[in-house]
This record gives structure tokens, sequence and C-alpha cells, in this order.
């Protein structure tokens, strides 16, 4: 099968030597034009994959920060359709790969056939659904393949040595290391034990190993980098470029990603 | 009914939830499968049955109802004489145990009366754990009897600001504790929803009331019932009374959901009556969401059946016919909640005063010699200030 842009795109990345810059954002928090925005200027200050977050009403994955941007989301009136409309929107301005984040419950209610067909016109190239595992997942996975959609799921500390390689196997794409036991939000350093156990899973796989949740500074990246692929930043994001205006919002996205930039490219 | 080994019933069940979680619930499944074929475990949970709860609880002949509806033979299991006053108590003894079988130290729930959180801090309380409860903030004040309750039984009660507030944010709110949690943390549900196993085990632990029922109403009766109703909000004092009669096939059920102010509005809780098939809370179900999949706020009088979704079992059930969901309203429920208490002497909870307001409602469409038992599953004095708040 022909290479999605998120494939392509981490082709690329490993021939460069290069680690991975992966954002998420909430689709239309502040409001979808925003979105547009902040999408763009994150392109332009160096991330290479944009995660946009279709907002769930009930996000059990996620701490306070990415619930309260999806309440205010789907207080605005945002829905499937339009999330799908700003991604065609953006994927036509930049090169960026697009990967949707969401809970199982939008995408099964949307009509499964018809999310991912929807998502492979937008250019949509990954799903990452966090109540989703290989087993239950089995209710989309083939429709994404046919529709040429890489389904990323997590691995989590608590994943025991056999469902580390189902995890492993099944992913396509690139496999989402969670850095913790628990819920999304930004957190000052990561536990000590994290970083023995994502250099025993890369022994497993060459496949792309993304580290996310958690992750609020460049300096708690340091050490761990060498033994990933990528960062995936959420939550310290919303949080850092939240309170800005329309003359800000560029440069308080430029402030907040560049040092990441920096510290992965070093 | 059995479900497969990975938790359908049909179409509905399974188990979908965040990975983290999957190593703690397949240590559940395994120890509560072993533990349930244990003599030890059995008689222990025998043994707390008869002299903590309470158990046997009657099944009372309501005589004075049955000659007011002019209609069939009406019979109350009586599970508002549990103690701590309804049917929670028998699903969260069984489930504290486990946790102490499995070696965790630390309890979490969610509740939306109150029942199951008192009821939780209970067995809490008896077994030495430390015990936290979810509640959504609505709830803290309108259930603030039972709030009192928890702390005096060591609980904390934690109030839930986020969503709409009720007991689908409180569930919310416990699995992300658990999710953040789970090495030590035992995570009592309190009705047949939420990841495999836990509808099979609530179910298993409720079946206690359908299993007494058979036997009390041969005697009572030298025959089964025609019907068995139960109000059903997650629906385990329901499913609790039906699962026994499964294979019986001639026993009608009737499950009785909140229709709040009318299942033609928005402002109800009756998932199967008025919703459609989805994901929520680990498992596969009828849900009230929009057609986006956004789950939607409920309304209902009594908060214990205020809950967007339902067990997948009842889904699979009134799905495959086996037994009919049927929604009365707030008001329905309110009169039955006065009528009961005036002419029998029985102050019912405002969740199954929705099941007897089925039977005063519908009391013609029954044979004058049918026998129906109804599961009064909690007594209603946690409900005055609501009620009172009506007049």
């Amino acid at each position: 099968m022909m290479k999605n842009n998120l494939e392509i795109k981490l082709d690329s990345l490993k021939k460069a030597n290069r680690k991975a810059l992966i954002c998420y954002i909430t689709a239309g928090h502040p409001d979808l034009n925003t979105s547009e925005k902040i999408i763009e200027y994150l392109y332009e200050s160096g991330t290479d994959i944009v995660e946009i977050g279709l907002p769930f009403s009930d996000p059990i994955a996620d701490g306070p920060v990415i619930q309260a941007s999806s309440h205010k989301a789907l207080l605005k009136g945002v829905n499937t359709d339009k999330i799908f409309t700003l991604v065609s929107k953006v994927t036509k301005k930049t090169a960026m790969p697009v990967i949707i984040m969401t809970y199982l419950n939008p995408v099964f209610k949307y009509g499964i056939e018809r999310f991912f067909k929807a998502a492979q016109t937008a250019g949509v190239s990954g799903l990452i659904v966090p109540d989703a595992t290989p087993e239950s997942a089995g209710i989309f996975e083939k429709t994404a393949r046919k529709y040429n959609i890489s389904v990323i799921y997590l691995l989590a500390p608590t994943t025991v040595k056999n469902r580390q390689k189902l995890i492993i196997n099944r992913s396509t794409g690139f496999v989402y290391i969670v850095s913790l036991t628990g819920v999304t939000g930004p957190r000052s350093k990561f536990d000590g034990s994290i970083e023995n156990f994502v250099k025993g899973l890369k022994k497993q796989t060459k496949k792309p190993l993304m580290l996310g949740f958690g992750i609020s500074n460049p300096q708690q990246i340091k050490s761990i980098k060498k033994s990933i692929d990528g960062i995936i930043i959420g939550s310290a994001l919303i949080k850092a470029i939240e309170n800005s205006n329309k003359n800000t919002l560029k440069s308080n996205i430029d402030k907040f990603i560049k040092p990441f930039r920096r510290e992965l490219d070093r | 009914m059995n479900p497969t080994k990975n938790g359908y019933f049909g179409q509905f069940g399974g188990r979908f939830v965040p990975e983290t979680l999957v190593k703690a619930l397949d240590e559940l499944t395994a120890v509560y499968t072993r533990e349930l074929k244990n003599k030890a475990f059995n008689s222990k949970l025998a043994y707390y049955h008869k002299h903590f709860i309470g158990r046997t609880t009657p099944l009372y002949y309501a005589e004075n109802l049955t000659k007011h509806l002019k209609g069939p033979k009406i019979y109350l299991k009586r599970e508002d004489v549990c103690h701590t006053g309804s049917h929670k108590i028998n699903n969260t003894i069984g489930q504290v145990l486990l946790a102490k079988e499995i070696g965790k130290t630390r309890i979490i729930a969610e509740t939306g009366a109150g029942q199951h959180g008192v009821a939780t801090a209970t067995a809490a309380a008896l077994f030495s754990m430390k015990c936290e409860v979810y509640m959504g903030e609505e709830d803290v004040a309108r259930q603030a009897m039972n709030v009192e309750r928890m702390k005096l039984l060591g609980a904390t009660v934690v109030p839930v600001k986020s969503g709409t507030k009720t007991l689908k944010d409180a569930i919310n709110e416990a699995m992300r504790d658990w999710v953040t949690n789970v090495e030590n943390t035992f995570y009592v549900i309190g009705s047949v929803i939420g990841p495999h196993p836990y509808p099979l085990m609530v179910r298993t632990f409720q079946s206690i009331i359908g299993k007494e029922a058979k036997k009390q109403i041969m005697q009572a009766e030298g025959k089964l019932p025609d019907y068995l109703v139960a109000c059903v909000g997650g629906g385990s004092n329901s499913m609790g009374l039906f699962a026994p009669f499964y294979n019986d096939k001639k026993v009608k059920m009737v499950g009785v959901e909140a229709g709040g102010l009318g299942v033609n509005t928005n402002k109800h809780s009756a998932s199967i009556t008025g919703g459609s098939v989805g994901i929520l809370h680990g498992t596969k179900t009828y849900l009230l969401q929009d057609k986006y999949g956004q789950v939607l706020p409920t309304h209902s009088i009594s908060a214990g059946l205020d809950y967007p979704g339902v067990g997948p079992e009842h889904s699979f059930y009134n799905d495959s016919k086996r037994a009919e969901y049927k929604a009365v309203n707030d008001k329905e429920a309110l009169n039955a909640f006065h009528l009961l208490s005036e002419i029998e002497g029985i102050i019912p909870a405002l969740e199954p005063a929705h099941a007897i307001a089925y039977l005063i409602k519908n009391a013609r469409a029954f044979k004058k010699n049918d026998v129906i038992v109804v599961c009064l599953s909690g007594r209603g004095d946690k409900d005055l200030d609501i009620v009172n708040n009506q007049l």
C-alpha cells in the first residue's frame, strides 16, 4: 500500500536522524479559526506532526487542561464535520501530517466507514484513540487500513511483556509510549524508571517510539531523548497559549515550541 | 446467560479502556473467576450476607397495594431492609472482599444518589480499607444526608465539578483516579456497567436478589411469577432480580427507566427507551447521545437513575426481547412514592418508586391472577428533601 503523509514524514525524519516534535491541540478551542492559525504557527516554529483533538464529552484519559479545552470547544458547537473541514484547510496550507485524537464513541456513532472515508478525504493520516486497545479496536482497524490511515496504539508503563509485543506489532505509523501511569497533563519531571522502560521497548522494534503524557519543559527530555524517536506535547502547549490574543499568539507559540525543537535537535 | 470470554452479551459489553487499565482488569477477571469457585470465599460472603447485611430479605405480599390497584398480586422484594438501606451493599461487600484478596489497600467508588457510596464506605470500614468516593457536585447538594453518612464511615467524599456534575462525571473522575493509582487502588463500580468483568461481576453479586426471590415465591405461590418488575438506571437491582430467571422463559420481565419530564423532551434518563447504541465508560450499550456521539445531559428526579447509559446486559435483554423496557416520568414516580408510603407503610426510594409507578400506570393491563415480583431496591429516607421540595 502507498505510504500516507505520516509514514512518509516518519521515514524522512529517520533518514535525517531527526527526532519528531508532535503537538496536540484541541480543535475549536478557543474557536476553529484560531485553531487553524495555531496549526500554521506550530508548523512554522518547527513542529513535525500535528495531533488534532476531536473533543469528546467524557474524556477519561485526559487531565484537567484537555478536559476543560474539550468542554469549551463542545459548548462552542464544534463537531466532527467542522473538524474535518478544518483538517482539509490545514492539509492544503501546510505539508504537516495530521493525526486525529479522539475517543471511540465519536468514531463509532459517526459510522466507522463514514468516519474513515471523511477523514481520508480531509487529509488525515493517523488516528489515536486512548480508550481503544488492539483487542477492542478490532471494530475499526480494518476500515482504517482500507482508507490508509495509521492506527497508533498507546503503550503504558503497566503494559505487560506479551502485550508490549502485541501493541508494537499492531501499531502503524508509530507507537505512542505513555510516560506515566495516569492521565494527560503537565508534570515537571518523569518517573526515574521510564528511561529503562523505553530502552527495553527500543530493543524490541524498529518502529518509531514517540513519548507523550506529562511533557512540560525541554529539560525533562534531555537524557531520555536518545532512547526515543520523538515527543508529543499537549496540555502544556494549550496552557502556554491559552491567554494569547491575535497579536501574541504567534510569538507565544514560538516561545514555547522553539526550546523543545532546539533540545530535540541538539 | 453467560457473556463471551471478552465480556460480550450479544453485540453489547466488551472492554473499551485505556491501555493502562488492561493489566488490572485482567488481574481482576482472574481473581474474580477463581474466588467465585472458592468455597472459603463463598462462605465468607454468605456469612456477611446473613450477619452484616441482614439477608435473607423478605418477599412481602403487598396486600394493600394489590387491593388498591384491583389488579395483579404484587410481591415486594424488600432490598430496602438491607443494612445501609439498599441493595448496593450486596455488591460492595463482594468487591471489597476481592480487593483484599488482590492486595489492594485503597478503595474508590462513584456515587449518584449516594447509596452506592454509603455501601462502599461501609464495606471499606468493615474491612479496614481507605476509601474515597467521587460524587457530582449537584448530587452532593441533593443527597446531603448520604454525604454525611459517608463521612461518618470514614470515607472522603470528593465533589466532582467537571462536565454535568452528576453520576456520569463522577464515573469519569473515578476512572481517571484509577488510571493514575491502579497499582494500589481497587475501583468498586456500583452498577452492571463499565468494562468487562464489571457487568458480570456486579450481576453475580446482586443475583442473590433473584435467587432468594425465586425460592420465596415458590413457597408463597407454588409457582414462578408471571412478571418481574424493577427500575433501571445502570440496572444492578433489576439485573440482580432478572438474571436467575433468565432461562425461565415464561417469566416476563419489565425494566422501568427514568422518564424525567418525558422521553420526548430532552430531560430524561431513559437510555434504552430513548437512546441509541454507543460506547461509554468502557462498555458498548444504549446511550443518550447526539448524532456526533457526544453524551447528552440527563435528568431524573431520582439521582440514582440519572445516568446516560445502561448495563450492556440490559441492552442485550432488550434487543433479544427477553425483557421489555418502559419509562415512567418524575411525577408518576413521585405519586407512587406517596401511595406506597401511605397504604403499605413503606417509604420507598425514588428509584424503585419508578417500578411501583409502572404498576399503578398499567394495573389494568395485567390479569387479575398474575403474580408480580417487584424489586424494592432501597428505602426513601435519603429522598425526603427532594420530595419536600416538590410540594
